[in-house]
This record gives C-alpha cells, structure tokens and sequence, in this order.
C-alpha cells in the first residue's frame, strides 16, 4: 500500500506545482487580475470583454503605459460563481498583483467588494484595488460602499434615470417586466421610483417579475402586456429573457415600444434582428454612431479600427477610460501601491473618448458618466453586429442629470 | 500491514503541505493553495457524505447541494448573530450546527422523497433542488437573493483564542473537521444502519424479509448524510464569508455525484481521490485552460466505460497482486502503456486546445501556447502531429491494453492460486 | 375570454414541441431504463446543425436532413458508448448521458462559438395565419403545430401498424420477455435511441428559430422534459401526450395568475403585515413561480403515485 501512497502523494504534489508554482514573470510590466466566466453558460460575455480589453490595451500601451511599463492582462475564470472568484483573488494577491478586475455579475463583484476589503484590513501589507466595470447593482456604491472598490460603469439607479429621461413625452402608460433576482429586482425599483420622480404622469399599468433564464413562452406576458394597454415595455431583461420576449410580442402583432435596459449587449441585435425595428430601444454606454453623431472623426476612427476585424461592435467605452484614469493614477501616485493610487483615483477628472467628462467621486468611488439612449433603425451610418439595423441616439443623459445623491459612508483607512 | 499508518500519514502530508509552498520572499502563506486546500476538506465532506447515498445506499440524488448549502446559509446567519453578540457559539463548533441545519432540512425533504427509491426517487430529488435554487433567488430574507449573505468569521470567539483571520488557521479548522466527519461516516458504515443500508442496496425485497423496513433505512441514511454534508456547507461560509446560491445549486449536486463516481463508490475512501481530482481539475486546470469542461466530461465518460468502480476500485483490484508481493512485475507492462496513452492524451488536448482557440481565443488576440511552445493554428502541422498521435495512440494503446489484460488475467488467476 | 383562448392556443404550440421532445426520451426511457441527460444537447444539436445546413440548402430540406443527422449521432452514441457501459447497471448508463452533455456542450461552443444564432423562421412561413381578438396566431405556429401532429400520427402507424413498432411496444412493457423470444434487443435498443435522438433533433429543427439557438438552449429545456417524462409515467406515450400539453398550459396560464396565497388568505380575515420571510413567502403571486410549478406538481405525483400519471409500472 505505501507505494501506491507514495505514487498517490507524489502525483498531488507535482499537480500541485503545475498549478500554484507558476514562476512569477519579470515585472517589467503592470499586470491587472482580471476575474469573469470563461467557461460555462455566461462565457460568451468574458470572452467579448476579454477581446475588447486586448483592442483597448493597444491603444493604452501604445499611449505609453504607466510609468513607463506596459499594461498586462491576467485572466481568471470565476465560472460566475462567487467562490471561484475569490479563489481567483487568492491566486492574485499570490502573485502579488496590485488590481483585480471584474466586468460580469453583481453576486461575484459583492463578494469581490467583501473579500478586497477583508483582504486589505488583514494583509496591509499586500493590498489589492478592485475595479469594478460590471457589477451594477446600486447598492455596491451606497449601502455596502467600499473605499477599495471603484466603480468605472453606471450603476442601476444612474441607468433608470437615463432611461426614464429618454421615455418620449407621449408615453403615458408603461409595463414593467423584469427578471426575478437581484439585478431585475434592483431595476424594477429604481425604475419606479424615479418614474415617481420624473414622470408623475406616467402611470405604471402593470408591474411583473419573472424567473429568470427558465421562461420557455413569453405569449402569455404579450398578452397580458396587450391587456393593460400600455404603450412601452420598460424592462432591464437581458439575452435570452429579451429576444423571446420581443419575438413573441412581434408574432402577436403587439404594437407596443420596448424601452429596455439591456438590448445592446453582445448578441441582442443578431437574436432580436428585424424584430426590434421602430419599438427597441436601449441605454447604451456607447455605441458606433456616437461619434458621427458627435462629429468626433477620431472616436469614430478608433471604433472603426474595431469593427475591421471583428462582427461585433464596440461599445465598451467605459473599460478604456478606467484603464487611462488607472494609467494616470499610477502615474501620479508614482507607484503601484493601492493606496496610493486610489488616493489619486479619487476625484480624478477625466473626458472619454468622444470628449465628454467625466469623474471619480471621492465620496462613493462611482464614476460619473454620460449615457446615450438610443433606439434600433436601419436609418444609421454603421449597424449593429451586421444585422442592418444599428443604435440612433435619442437622447443623452450627460454627465451631470446622472450624478444622484448616495448614502455612502465609507471607511477610509487610517494609512 | 501497513496501512494503519496510511491514515496518520495522510493525515500529516494535509498539515505539512502549507508549509511546503511557504512564501519566504514575502513571509506569507500561498493562499491560493489554502483556498484549493480549504476547498478540497468541504468537498470531500461533500462527495463523502454523497457516497452515503450514492455508494453505500443506492439513492442517486440531485439534491445534495441544498444541505450544502443550507449549512452555508445557516453559519452565515449564525456567525453575523455571534458577531452582533447575540448568540455565545464558539467558532469550532459552528460546522456542528451547520450540520444539525442540514439534518433538519434533509428529515423534511427526507420524508418526502424517500418513500420511494430509483427513479422516482431521483426525479423528487431534482424537483427539490429546482425549488430550492429558485426559492434562494426569490426570498431575500435568508438566502439575500443573488448577491448572497456575507459575514466576517472574525468573531473573537473561539475555543483556543485564535483569531481566524489568517487561511492558515481556517485551513486547520477545515481539516480537523474533514477528519472528524470522515471518521464519524467510516465508524457510521459498521454499525447495523450502514450494513442495513448496503442490504437494501443490494437486495431489497430480502431486506424487507428479514424484518427491516427499507424506508426507514433510506430516511436515516438520506438524513444522516444531509447532517454531513451540512457540515461542509458551514466550512464553506467560513472559509468565504459569502454565501449565494450558487452553493445550493444544481451545479454543485452534479459536482457531488462527478466526485463520487470518479473517485470510487465501492470503496469508503473512493470519493476522498475524487473530490481532490476534481478540485484539482476545478480550480487548477480550469486556470491553464478554458476547455476544462471538456476534459471533465471526457474522463467522466472514459471512467464510466472503463472504470465503472472508479479510482479507488483500481487501486483495490491490486490489492491481491501486492498482498503476493508480485506487484513488481506489473511495473513493466504499466510502463508500455504509458508512452501510447501520453501519445493519446497529447493529441486528444491538442486537437480540443486547437480547436476551441480557432472558434474563440483566436479573435482575443492571445498567442496558442501549447507544451511549452507557441503554435500557429492555421499551420497544417499541428493539427497533422494532433490526429496522428491521437489516432495511432489510440490503436497502439488498443494492442497494449490486450497484451496488458492478458498479463492482468494471468496473474491474477497466479495469485487466486 | 381572449387571454384564456390564446393562452391555449400557444399553451398547446408549447405542449406539442415538448411532447416531440419527450417521446423520444420516454420511449428510451422505458425500454432502457435510461434517463438521457443528453437527450436536450441533442435537441440542441439539432437546431444548430438545421440552422447551418438551412443556410446552404434552405429550411425545408434542413427540416429532414438535420433530424437524420441527429438520428446518426443517436445511434452512434448508444453502439460506441451506451452499450458498452450497459453491462454496469442503469446508474453507469445514466453516468455516461452525463457526461455526454458536457462534451456536446463545449463541441457546440467551440463549434458555433458562444453567441445566439441568427436562426430565423422562413419567409414563407412569417406571416399572421389568423388574427383573433385582435392578436395575430402567427403561421409559424400553426406550421409547429402541423409538424408536431404529423410526427405524432407518423409514430403511431410505427408502434402500432409494423412489425418494428410491435416489438417496441412489447419492449416497453416486458424488455426481458422480448429477448427471451429471441428477438435482437440491442437492435431494437439502437433503433429506439436512434429515433428519440431523431425526435429531438426535429424539435431542434423547428424549435431553435421560435425560440433562440444559443449554446445555453439545453440546460433549460432539460429539466422540463424529464418532468414530463416522469410525470407522464413510464412505458405511456399516451400519459407523455398529456403531461407535455398539461404542462405547456399551466406555464402558459400560470403567467396569467397574480393572485398569491395571501390573497386567498384575506377573504379568511388574515391580513398580512410586516416584512418577514413568511410574509415574502404568502405574497408571491402565481404568475412569479409559474416556471416552478412543473417541479412542484411533479414531486406531488411522485409522492402519492410514484409510477405517474398514466404509467404502466414504477419508475
């Protein structure tokens, strides 16, 4: 028997090298922990992020770095679950790398936010910056707020406002439909709260949560939708649970506009194709038609340089700005220490890439961005996914009309 | 016979393997390995008390996660009250009551889904895990939705002063519990209740003659092995302060039974090599690879075909060949299947790796390393090196596995003498 | 009225495809004793092969050809893998199906890559067939419905006018007898899982563009199948039939529902206040856990009649 122990021991202890003895490269460049399915169901938005964010550290690198060192990318697969993704932070913080960045799922970025600041409170030795491009619920940036987390995407609140802004005067009745978990729940709220706010005329004719990912019909929710007679569909829905949900109401002949949160996501406008023409309409980051909108030929030049190799569209605006603000706080800060440069990060100004501004607040670390409602037409300069049909902005909600108050009380540290 | 040292040393390879990977640079701990460490002591609770199931009682269940992850939820709730100073519960004893939430739940779900066996029981068990998964986003209150229920187990109590700030003490923690649970399962599996359970296994009707009621077996056996895996749960809500559904999810029950089955059902300490393979697997190769599902699913189904009693069922039927002390003359034809099974593994990840970098990590604009090296996938030469030693791996390893199986045969039959 | 009506209408769109899926799993499962995890990867498999092949040859011929290839694929998995692992007990079989949803899982997305397909209904078929209170039944519907029929008439002249469909029928019932009378059962087992595998893949065909083909399609068209399976009974085509359109009907309807156990309460004099896990719980109205109650009413068959609704012998 010992020799099969022996065997059995030896064989753990090799695998166990394979994995966690990885030599620790030359620092010669500054490498970013980056954390998002790869594998499993919600693979498909990892992947695009991880290509885009290979498109974006062109340009960062190629601007020069921070302190003069190039930016490197270290992939992670949480697989969505909030487990893995502290694993994931194990191995980052392992390595000694000062960034752990997330794009997809609040579960995963509340756990990340928790266990930064666990990490950073036992370890001030080994602290670790998270940045946050994905995780959208509100209360990330209020109730449980962070001083090690920076936020560089709208949250939910800021996107209801915007959404609500863009709603057309005429609409006097919507249905709100959204997926029944933390993220639609948290959309169904804000929604009708600043409906109170904004549009007291507007009167909420019906108001649904539905399971999320398990819905295999939606002509039901058509023609209940049908029934309350109203005229837009606002709904944070997203992939699956929006295409069925239009290609039902498209099928019925239900004439009725879907004002929605989520539609530009990667993949929605090849699914949803002809259907979403004259009734989609989605709040965007950015999209291709921005800039010739804005008349920005060198935003418009960079989003081009994207689509000449890719189907997809760039949209993802946000991740370029965090990576230069991240490039100029180095900078200042002189160091990668995270302290230091989320001292410099805070209140950091900044314009993005069409020349808007934008800003850190030191008071939530939520970056005060612009968003673009837009709406899905053939009539546009460069369509979406090479479906023929392509964003049109309706209406931008600027920096300013999204800095909303917050309930942050953050801790900071003492050193 | 020397395997009562196994236990002890296995026991002292888990607490020294810490300090193996010790950080002298930076005077800490790799805390990437304790975390697969922590995480490796849950799951073998977890597949160990699966295997109570699975193994010992021929429930095949999908449902095992829900106590998982109740215990999770329950520690979590339970740590925030001694945290509040609500509730005097020393940290050692938390995975306790995790465990006794998880007996709770499983005598309710129990009594349901254990009046019948096989498939029927199987299906009640999916349903509840469904509803459980579904009910855990809904309902805020406990389970807190998708976001999950986080705490801090730094609840300055504890039995022996420590802090449980570091993974170090939390991986110690883990392992006296994996070792308590795993004793108290094997002392579990002598007593009439385990014997009883391999008897309605086996044969149910005789089970029933000789005066046992079948039902009440399975009831106990379904309840005990909620407490264990329960137990795990707590583990888990201590070593990540979060607990979200994903704990009590389908996921994890299919993880429990992938655990179980690779390791060995057949054998106690069976699920033990799984869960450890698995985690590895898990959290290591999923690292180098994002393909790793696929290797996953091949290897479950390449020991389905032709390892239905899992590792530690090889490693058993070489029990007899050792105890003649003729395990030596095996080391030569082990050999001969090494270099055909490396030339068919080889080709095997090379086509899979190939492949899914055309489709997906092509456009990412990431070179393909493989072995070492850099590859071009458009060249014809890799894929040509793949096929070809994938396929004549596959026929070299056909004729060697025959010569093997003779010598196998033979010496077995040599030994039965 | 009109909601009641078109909910049955697309409740019953919804119960045929689901049917077309659980035939085949149910005739494999009585036979086999098999639960084939795999077979919604291959009702995935078949809407994304039909959705190549139809951008070559058009749907139509990709409304025969794709099924076949499934059909293939089905036959290839039970000769190379099922059989072999036959000899070690139905929870290896089970096993293995397992697995198989893994490997065809990953093949798919390295296939197809990771996003939805542009799969969409043809031209000829996307028209309002028929407008009823005001809401169109789109041709496309009625089309799935005729497709769903026709496969159903088509596999009942099978079971009930051939010799094939013969020994099938007594291999649901009495697998063991049948090969006592020399009859080549592990034939009639491929054939069995060649032509679920078929089944599948033509609800795949007709299925992937009225809902969307996406590596993720499977997982959630799996545990509802095995719903209706169970909940049908075992060796019933005919209880598979009626727990495929009760259950397309209550997740149509269930939708419609708002009502929640609170407010059956209230009539009673039970008012509900306050913000607890038990007022969260009452408050739920039908329409939010509509996708659960499959999953409930399943388990409760189980419980009291764990053979199912119309089965021949227990699960």
């Amino acid at each position: 028997m010992t020799s099969s122990i022996r065997r059995l021991c030896f064989a753990f202890v090799a695998l166990s090298m394979l994995v966690a003895g990885r030599p620790a490269g030359a620092e010669d460049t500054i490498k970013i922990g980056y954390v998002d399915p790869f594998s499993g169901p919600f693979a498909s938005g990892g992947d695009e992020f991880l290509k885009v964010f290979g498109y974006i550290l062109q340009k960062v690198n190629a601007d020069g770095g921070a302190l003069g060192k190039k930016f490197e990318l270290v992939p992670f697969d949480d697989k969505l679950q909030p487990a893995e993704a502290l694993i994931a932070l194990k191995n980052i913080t392992d390595q000694n790398i000062p960034f752990v960045m997330q794009c997809t799922g609040s579960n995963v970025g509340a756990a990340l936010v928790d266990g930064v600041s666990k990490h950073n409170a036992r370890n001030p030795d080994n602290r670790v910056l998270y940045l946050n491009c994905g995780a959208l619920a509100t209360e990330l940036t209020n109730e449980q707020c962070d001083f090690w987390q920076f936020r560089f995407t709208g949250n939910v609140e800021m996107r209801a406002v915007a959404r609500i802004k863009a709603l057309p005067m005429d609409v006097k009745k919507v249905y709100l439909l959204n997926q029944d978990y933390l993220f639609g729940q948290s959309i169904q709220h804000d929604t009708r709260k600043w409906l109170a706010k904004l549009r007291p005329d507007i009167e909420v004719v019906g108001d649904e949560l539905m399971p999320f990912g398990k819905v295999q019909d939606f002509s039901s929710y058509v023609a209940k939708i049908k029934a309350s007679g109203a005229q837009s569909v606002v709904t944070g829905n997203y992939n699956r649970d929006l295409n069925l949900l239009i290609k039902a109401a498209v099928d019925d002949g239900l004439n009725v506009r879907f004002d929605t949160y989520l539609a530009h996501l990667i993949g929605g406008p090849t699914a949803i194709g002809s259907a979403g023409e004259h009734r989609l309409t989605s709040i965007t980051e950015f999209h291709p038609n921005v800039p010739v909108e804005l008349k920005k030929p060198d935003a418009e030049a960079y989003s081009n340089g994207w689509r000449a190799n890719h189907d997809t569209d760039f949209s993802e605006v946000p991740f370029l700005t965090m990576l230069q603000m991240l490039a100029r706080a180095i900078d200042t800060a002189g160091s990668t220490d995270a302290l230091k440069v989320a001292l410099a990060l805070e209140d950091m100004k900044a314009t993005d890439l069409v020349g808007s501004p934008v800003q850190m607040r030191k008071v939530d670390h939520q970056l005060l961005m612009p968003y673009y409602a837009a709406s899905f037409t053939k009539d546009v300069k460069y369509d979406a996914e090479k479906t023929g049909f392509g964003w049109k902005t309706d209406f931008i909600a600027s920096t300013d009309d999204l800095t909303l108050p917050t309930v942050c009380k953050m801790k900071r540290p003492a050193s | 016979m020397k395997s009562r040292w196994l236990i002890p040393a296995l026991i002292a390879v888990a607490i020294a393997l810490p300090w193996c990977f010790y950080d002298w640079g930076h005077h800490r701990h790799a805390g990437f390995l304790l975390s697969m460490l922590s995480q490796m002591g849950m799951m073998v609770i977890l597949a160990l008390s699966y295997n109570m199931l699975l193994g010992q009682a021929g429930l095949f269940s999908l449902c095992h996660a829900t106590f998982f992850g109740i215990g999770g939820y329950a520690t979590v709730h339970l740590l925030n009250a001694v945290g509040a100073g609500d509730l005097p519960v020393p940290m050692e004893l938390m995975p306790l009551l995790a465990g006794l939430s998880g007996l709770a739940l499983a005598i309710l779900f129990g009594a349901m889904a254990t009046k019948q066996r096989a498939t029927a029981f199987a299906m009640i068990t999916l349903g509840i895990s469904e509803l459980m998964a579904t009910a855990a986003l809904m309902f805020h209150h406990f389970f807190g939705g998708e976001g999950g229920v986080t705490t801090n187990r730094m609840i300055e109590n504890s039995l022996f002063g420590l802090t449980y700030a570091s993974g170090l003490q939390v991986y110690y923690l883990i392992l006296a519990w994996t070792v308590l649970a795993t004793g108290l399962m094997y002392y579990l599996t002598l007593t009439p209740l385990g014997r009883m359970a391999n008897a309605t296994r086996d044969n149910f009707e005789r089970a029933q003659f000789i005066g046992y009621d079948p039902r009440m077996v399975r009831f106990l056996q379904f309840a005990l092995s909620g407490f264990f895996a329960g137990i795990g749960g707590g583990l888990y809500a201590i070593t990540y302060e979060i607990v979200t559904f994903d704990a009590l999810a389908a996921p994890l029950s299919a993880n429990a039974l992938l655990m179980a089955y690779i390791g060995g059902t057949t054998v106690f300490g069976g699920p033990i090599l799984g869960a450890i393979l698995i985690t590895l697997l898990q959290s290591g190769v999923s690292l180098l690879s994002n393909s790793w599902l696929v290797y996953v699913g091949v290897m479950f189904i390449a020991m389905v075909i032709f390892a239905p009693t899992g590792l530690a069922g090889i490693i058993k039927a070489h029990g007899p060949i050792r105890h003649s002390g003729r395990l030596g003359s095996l080391v030569v034809p082990y050999l001969r299947l090494v270099i055909p099974s490396l030339g068919l593994l080889l080709g095997f990840v090379g086509i899979v790796e190939l492949m899914s970098f055309l489709t997906i990590g092509a456009a990412q604009g990431r070179k393909l390393v493989l072995f070492g090296g850099p590859v071009d996938v458009h060249a014809a030469l890799p894929w040509v090196i793949s096929c070809g030693s994938l396929i004549l791996g596959a026929l070299w390893l056909r004729i060697e596995a025959a010569g093997f199986h003779r010598i196998w045969e033979n010496l077995t039959a040599e030994v039965r003498r | 009225m009109e909601t009641v009506l078109i909910s049955v209408l697309n409740g019953l769109v919804y119960g045929m495809l689901l049917f077309m899926l659980a035939s085949g799993l149910t005739l494999i499962f009585s036979m086999m004793g098999v639960l084939n995890f795999a077979h919604a990867s291959i009702y995935m498999l078949g809407a994304y092969l039909a959705f190549t092949v139809s951008r070559f040859v058009g749907f139509f011929p990709a409304l025969i050809i794709a099924p076949i290839l499934c059909g293939l694929i089905g036959a290839a998995i039970e000769i190379w893998g099922l059989r072999r692992v036959h000899h070690n007990g139905h929870i290896a079989e089970l096993l293995f199906t397992f697995g198989l949803v893994f490997i065809i899982q990953r093949l798919v997305q390295m296939t197809w890559g990771m996003l939805p397909m542009a799969y969409r209904v043809p031209a000829s078929l996307d028209f309002p067939l028929f407008v009823l209170y005001g809401a169109n039944f789109p041709a496309y519907r009625g089309f799935m419905l005729l497709v769903s029929a026709a496969m159903l008439l088509g596999t009942w002249l099978l079971l009930k006018k051939t010799r094939i469909g013969l020994i099938i029928q007594a291999a649901l019932t009495h697998p063991q007898m049948v090969s006592s009378l020399g009859h080549n059962v592990p034939r009639v087992f491929t054939t069995v899982f060649a032509g679920g595998c078929l089944l599948a893949g033509l609800a795949g065909v007709i299925g992937g563009n009225y809902q969307t083909t996406e590596p993720g399609m499977a997982d959630s068209m799996g545990p509802i199948v095995f719903v209706v399976v169970v909940f049908g009974g075992l060796g019933s085509l005919a209880g598979c039939f009626v727990a495929s359109i009760i259950m397309g009907m209550i997740q149509t309807f269930a939708v419609v529902i708002d009502y929640s156990i609170a407010d059956l309460l209230r009539p009673m004099g039970l008012m509900l206040t306050g913000d607890t896990l038990l007022t969260e719980v009452l408050t739920v109205p039908v329409a939010r856990i509509g996708a659960l109650l499959p999953f409930v009413m399943m388990v409760t068959i189980l419980f009291f009649r764990p053979r199912g609704l119309m089965g021949t012998r227990d699960t």
